[in-house]
């Protein structure tokens, strides 16, 4: 049960939060100017590396802020 | 009796009376089942899993791999430590042969959680984790201290100095000094079993196990969830035995384990003793079991030394070989290297394994100390201190030292890191709970395994109730031996949690029975209550399914006739239902109207106040995930209804686009499901009950049209009125604060009574809608249906430039006329009901041989009291097109034939919707 | 029309069994606060609540506040009503503390978690903004649908306390 820095509540328990995969991937300007493979990409396609990962939380139980912590996928440990 | 004057912390003054395998045996105060046994001379307490051996006491607490019994009274469990049950007045317990077995009768004992934080946890009240408490206090810590024994101070006997003082008063005054503050909170027979990220430490406390009878009220066992800024590990250390043949009598033993039954109990486990050690650690025992009235022999193969405690034993350099039993199985004699000596209780002692347990949990590294002969901490881990024995220091003087925080000068190690003696390898047990001997691991090895994780899989050693407390580094090393490589090459097997067995009712605690997982009620439950609901779960929410009548002969009706006799009332006369669990959100702000059509894929910022429009919501790949009606309050104000089980997830959805997409829209999104209660009023007397409600509103169609909605006030409440149909008839959605829900529920009740009025349940909800071919989201979907897919078309946007789904509406599959699509099936036979999830495939008068195509399944079926027959909803492959086609479902050993149709079966043209 | 709409508060009917309970741990259902959500910028400290004139004001968020009072109307509070969406249980007693650590994983200490504390998070297994109104002194607004399972789950955590 790991903790989680929320940025406006502080430190809570893992259960308070959901998780909301990579950050950073923007919504397409013009979707409709896509391919259906570039718009298949940005639906269904993540980056998944080991080690540091930019991803979206959201502080569902508390605040239901979302916000983006830096995390590293093999150890689990939040840059703080 | 060997139960010795002068010697033990047990209370004599008192006797306890228990029972073990059918005889009745004295005790006292402070005892466990295993030393009271012991002091009866009962040295044989359990037999082995698979080969039958009999098997004793082979270590005093829970790293004893052999003393497994069966407890019967106070409460039936299985498979406990005879060394950890504390003794109590009426225990009633027996020896099992490997297998216990489980209470056939509830527990009825509490069990619960508690949190706890602090910026100093100590696992461990020896020595080392005393002082690191009292440093930690001392300092203005908040601190707990948690030991698994019933009383601190680890391993000391008693007869050690501390600062000049007995030992156990050093011990008193900590505590005492512990106690005086505020913010320390000591916590005995509590086992640390687990240690995760971010200084959280689960702890299992057993609350009234040692009190006969149980306290009222008090939990039997308690999970501590502790949050620890720091946590300083000081659990000690686990003493090892030398493997030798037939190691697994009863009357064999630990050294450290023999002391501390004649130092904690009082008990001296043997007359005749052999002591067999590399260590000097069992000195000790040979002394204090001397100076107690044993005799004494201790063989040791190390040269003899001047410096060891000296005592009233025989000391010669020898190795022990083997054991003889006598004829109760237990050990009547060893074999050494000098030739048999006669004893009943044989001693062994190959040094110590740092418990470093809760260190390995959160991925501390253990390094190979080969002068120890053990693993021991071989990193520093940020937040987390292991000091005295588990770090492995084992003298009293850097225990202490470790616990104040300072380092201490290493001692010269003195001892002879010896694993095994010669013998036969299928004699020498390694793993005496599992029966796995040297020859198993030399079966592993010669399989070809070289890797200790796969070597404890193929021989289970490691695997049982002590998870290789004792055995585990002699399994690494043995195996470190047959292959002749270096032990710290192959480590050791990963310690995980828990520590010790634990109750699966612990870890439940208070989330059984109706705390199971929460209920959630609408302001009308006691009503629904009252009038005899039968209630389904849906989420958490409960909702009233149907309401039967006394039936009759004095029962009640079934919920098939129930259902039909509520679906008939509502399109006849009137029904009323409780709609309050569909989730609420007031969506507000100037950008409100174009948040929402991009969310929705029809358009909602053209929507005026005072109207009402039905919304589907879709997911970027095009697929529904929601759908429900959207009305325009004000300029700035939508109030959007979802699905009940959408309520959350919605939200979160639409919080999730505004907050990260979508930032420089001014709107703001509130729940207020349970604001308001919502009770649809359905039929075609509906007109008659809300205009009786509310005298000053027009109910007329014109005046009223549908999708339209009013604010009125009752008895000066303010009211909603909204035209919203789920069923196509005449109908009302009447709204009211969760306050004035009963009461307003309750005059619609019994302005309804002159037309009829019925309340009807989700069954007759969902099966007036099916009629109508409106889908339930989640029933009639599942995350791969479009909006197309369900015919709704007229609900997809053209106009509007994007929204979520949209892109993917375009995209080849999306657009496959094979897709499943949402179309009425009816059965030939009219009184066949189909069951839910039924596979539909061609029509066939005969079953071909698989693999059948499948075309798709039954998402929702029915009676129809409309109708008068059954009727279903479905998913099918291009169903569309196949509408007046012929298939057949399967069910059971039957081939149904049905019929493809529309979905919307009753009142197509919609001529009832105006009454 | 002999019933005139009254108002049935989502604890009515357990004031008996909170009765019950000792001083220590006593529980009251408090029905029928206002309570409005007020959204845009605040100046409240986050996981505080204070009284202003009239009414508390409860940090929900950066961007949200609860207001509450047991006598003004929604109106006059302003913001979004929200009075029915939750309800009010006070809990306190020399073993107020105890209780909530039964189910709370926030850390209730005095220094950390005093009077004007506030905080958003789980109870048990329900969602509830806490509020400490001083020592071992508590406000529990938790959503009306979950207030039967929170008052059971309340009761249920007493028992150790009933004597
Ligand atoms: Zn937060």
């Amino acid at each position: 049960m790991q903790l989680i820095e929320c940025p406006y509540c502080g430190p809570r328990e893992e259960v308070e939060f959901h998780y909301g995969g990579q950050a950073g991937v923007a919504y397409p300007a013009d979707p409709a100017a896509l391919t259906d493979e570039e718009w298949g990409r940005f639906v269904f396609v993540r980056a998944n590396p080991k080690g540091r990962f930019e991803e979206r939380w959201s502080h569902a139980a508390g605040c239901r802020r979302w916000f983006t912590a830096v995390r590293d996928t093999a150890t689990y440990r939040f840059s703080r | 009796m060997t139960r010795v004057d002068g010697y033990g912390r047990v209370d004599r003054t008192r006797t306890l009376r228990f029972t073990f395998d059918g005889v009745s045996y004295t005790g006292h105060p402070g005892d466990t089942l295993a030393s009271a046994l012991l002091a009866h001379g009962v040295r044989t307490i359990a037999r082995s899993v698979k080969q039958d051996r009999p098997r004793g006491v082979t270590a005093v607490w829970s790293e004893d791999p052999t003393g497994l019994v069966q407890v019967e009274e106070p409460f039936p469990e299985p498979m406990l430590l005879a060394t950890t049950i504390e003794l109590v007045d009426g225990l009633v317990a027996s020896s099992i042969g490997g297998r216990g077995r489980l209470a056939e009768v509830p527990d009825t004992a509490r069990y619960d959680r508690r949190y706890a934080h602090c910026e100093t946890l100590v696992v461990g009240a020896g020595p080392a984790g005393l002082l690191a408490a009292r440093t930690a206090a001392r300092r203005g810590d908040r601190v707990v201290l948690v030991d698994d024994r019933p009383a601190a101070g680890g391993s000391l006997t008693g007869t050690e100095r501390i600062c000049g003082r007995d030992a156990l008063d050093f011990v008193a005054d900590t505590l005492a000094e512990l106690r005086a503050h505020p913010d320390v909170r000591i916590l005995l027979r509590t086992t640390a079993f687990g240690h995760y990220d971010d200084g959280f430490v689960l702890a299992l406390e057993r609350r009234t196990d040692h009190l006969a009878p149980a306290p009222q009220g008090l939990s039997r066992q308690r999970v501590w969830r502790i949050r620890a800024g720091h946590v300083v590990v000081a659990t000690g250390a686990h003493e090892r035995p030398i493997v030798v043949a037939d190691n697994d009598r009863p009357g064999i033993m630990l050294a450290a384990s023999a002391r501390d039954l004649l130092h904690r109990y009082g008990v001296l486990a043997g007359r005749r003793v052999v002591v067999f050690t590399s260590d000097d650690a069992a000195y000790d025992a040979a002394a204090d079991l001397a100076g107690a009235g044993a005799e004494v022999t201790l063989l040791d193969p190390r040269p003899v030394r001047g410096d060891s405690r000296s005592g009233d034993y025989r000391r010669s350099r020898g190795l022990v070989l083997g054991t003889g039993a006598g004829p109760d199985g237990a050990i009547s004699h060893v074999f050494t290297d000098q030739g048999e000596l006669p004893c009943d209780l044989l001693l062994l002692s190959g040094g110590w394994n740092p418990t470093s347990h809760l260190f390995s949990h959160v991925r501390g590294a253990l390094r190979y100390d080969a002068e120890l002969g053990a693993f021991r901490p071989g990193e520093a881990l940020a937040g987390v201190t292991v000091v005295g024995a588990a770090n492995g220091t084992f003298d009293l003087a850097g225990c202490l030292a470790e616990g104040r925080g300072e380092t201490p000068e290493p001692l010269p190690r003195t001892n002879l890191v010896l694993w095994r003696t010669d013998g036969d390898p299928a004699r020498q047990y390694v793993d005496l709970q599992r029966d796995s001997t040297v020859a198993d691991i030399a079966r592993a090895t010669g399989a070809g395994l070289r890797s200790v994780e796969h070597v404890k899989r193929y021989t289970t050693i490691g695997t049982a109730h002590d998870q290789g407390k004792t055995s585990g580094v002699l399994a690494s090393a043995i195996t470190a031996e047959l292959l002749g490589v270096p032990i710290e090459s192959l480590g050791t097997t990963t310690f995980r949690p828990p520590y010790t067995p634990i109750a699966f009712a612990a870890l439940a605690g208070r989330e059984r029975g109706q705390l199971f997982d929460p209920v959630r009620t609408t302001a009308l439950h006691a009503w629904h209550v009252a009038r005899g609901a039968v209630f389904e779960d849906v989420g958490q929410w409960k909702r009233a399914r149907y309401y039967p009548l006394p039936g009759e002969a004095g029962g009640t009706e079934d919920m098939d006739t129930a259902v039909l006799r509520e679906c008939a009332a509502v399109r006849r006369d009137v029904g009323i239902l409780d709609g309050s669990t569909l989730g609420k959100i007031e969506v507000r702000g100037p950008d409100a109207g174009a948040f929402l059509d991009m969310i929705y894929t029809n358009l909602m910022s053209s929507l005026r106040p005072g109207r009402v429009r039905y919304g589907v919501m879709c997911g970027l790949d095009g697929m529904v995930i929601d759908d429900g009606t959207v009305l325009r309050l004000d300029d700035e104000g939508f109030l959007v209804y979802t699905t009940t089980g959408g309520a959350a997830p919605i939200l979160d959805h639409m919080e999730e686009w505004l907050q990260t997409e979508w930032p420089h829209l001014r709107v703001t999104l509130t729940s207020v499901t349970e604001q308001w209660a919502t009770f649809p009023v359905v039929g075609p007397r509906s007109r008659d009950v809300v205009g009786a409600l509310a005298p000053h509103v027009d109910v007329s169609a014109a005046a009223f049209p549908f999708m339209t909605w009013q604010d009125t006030e009752v008895d000066g409440v303010p009211v909603r009125l909204a035209r919203i149909s789920f069923s196509g008839e005449l109908a009302w959605e009447v709204s009211v604060d969760g306050w004035h829900a009963p009461a307003l529920w309750r005059r619609l009740i019994a302005l309804g009574e002159p037309y009829g009025i019925t309340p009807y349940g989700t069954e007759t909800m969902h099966v007036l809608r099916a009629e109508k071919g409106y889908p339930i989201i989640g029933q009639d979907t599942d995350g791969t249906v479009s909006p197309q897919d369900l015919g709704m078309s007229w609900a997809v946007s053209t106009k509007k430039v994007d929204f979520i789904g949209k892109r993917s509406f375009a995209r080849a599959e999306n657009r496959n006329p094979l897709r499943k699509q949402l179309v009425g099936l009816l059965p030939l036979d009219p009184t066949v009901k189909l069951p839910e999830g039924s596979q539909i495939i061609e029509q066939t008068a005969e079953l071909p041989p698989p693999p059948v195509p499948m075309l798709g399944h039954v998402t929702s079926s029915y009676r129809s009291a409309a109708l008068g027959r059954t009727f279903a909803l479905a998913l099918v492959k291009g169903g569309h097109a196949r509408i007046g086609e012929r298939l057949t479902v399967p069910v059971g050993g039957d081939l149904v034939p049905v019929e493809v149709t529309g979905s919307v079966l009753v009142d197509p043209e919609g001529t009832r919707r105006d009454g | 029309m002999a019933e005139t709409l009254t108002r049935t508060g989502a604890l009515d009917g357990w004031a008996a069994r909170f009765a019950e309970l000792p001083d220590s741990v006593a529980l009251l259902a408090e029905p029928f606060h206002t309570m409005t959500s007020v959204r845009g910028e605040t100046t409240l400290r986050p996981n505080t609540w204070v009284e202003e004139d009239g009414f508390d004001a409860v940090w929900l968020g950066p961007d949200e506040v609860l207001r509450t009072s047991p006598f003004r109307s929604a109106a006059e509070l302003g913001g979004t009503d929200v009075s029915a969406q939750r309800t009010t249980i006070r809990l306190r007693g020399a073993h107020a503390r105890d209780l909530l650590e039964t189910g709370c994983a926030i850390d209730l200490h005095p220094r950390v978690f005093g009077a004007g504390s506030a905080a958003v998070t789980l109870l048990g297994q329900a969602n509830v903004i806490l509020l400490c109104l001083g020592e071992n002194d508590y406000r529990i607004l938790v959503r009306s649908s979950f207030a039967a399972y929170l008052a059971e789950w309340l009761l249920d955590a007493a028992t150790e306390y009933r004597g």
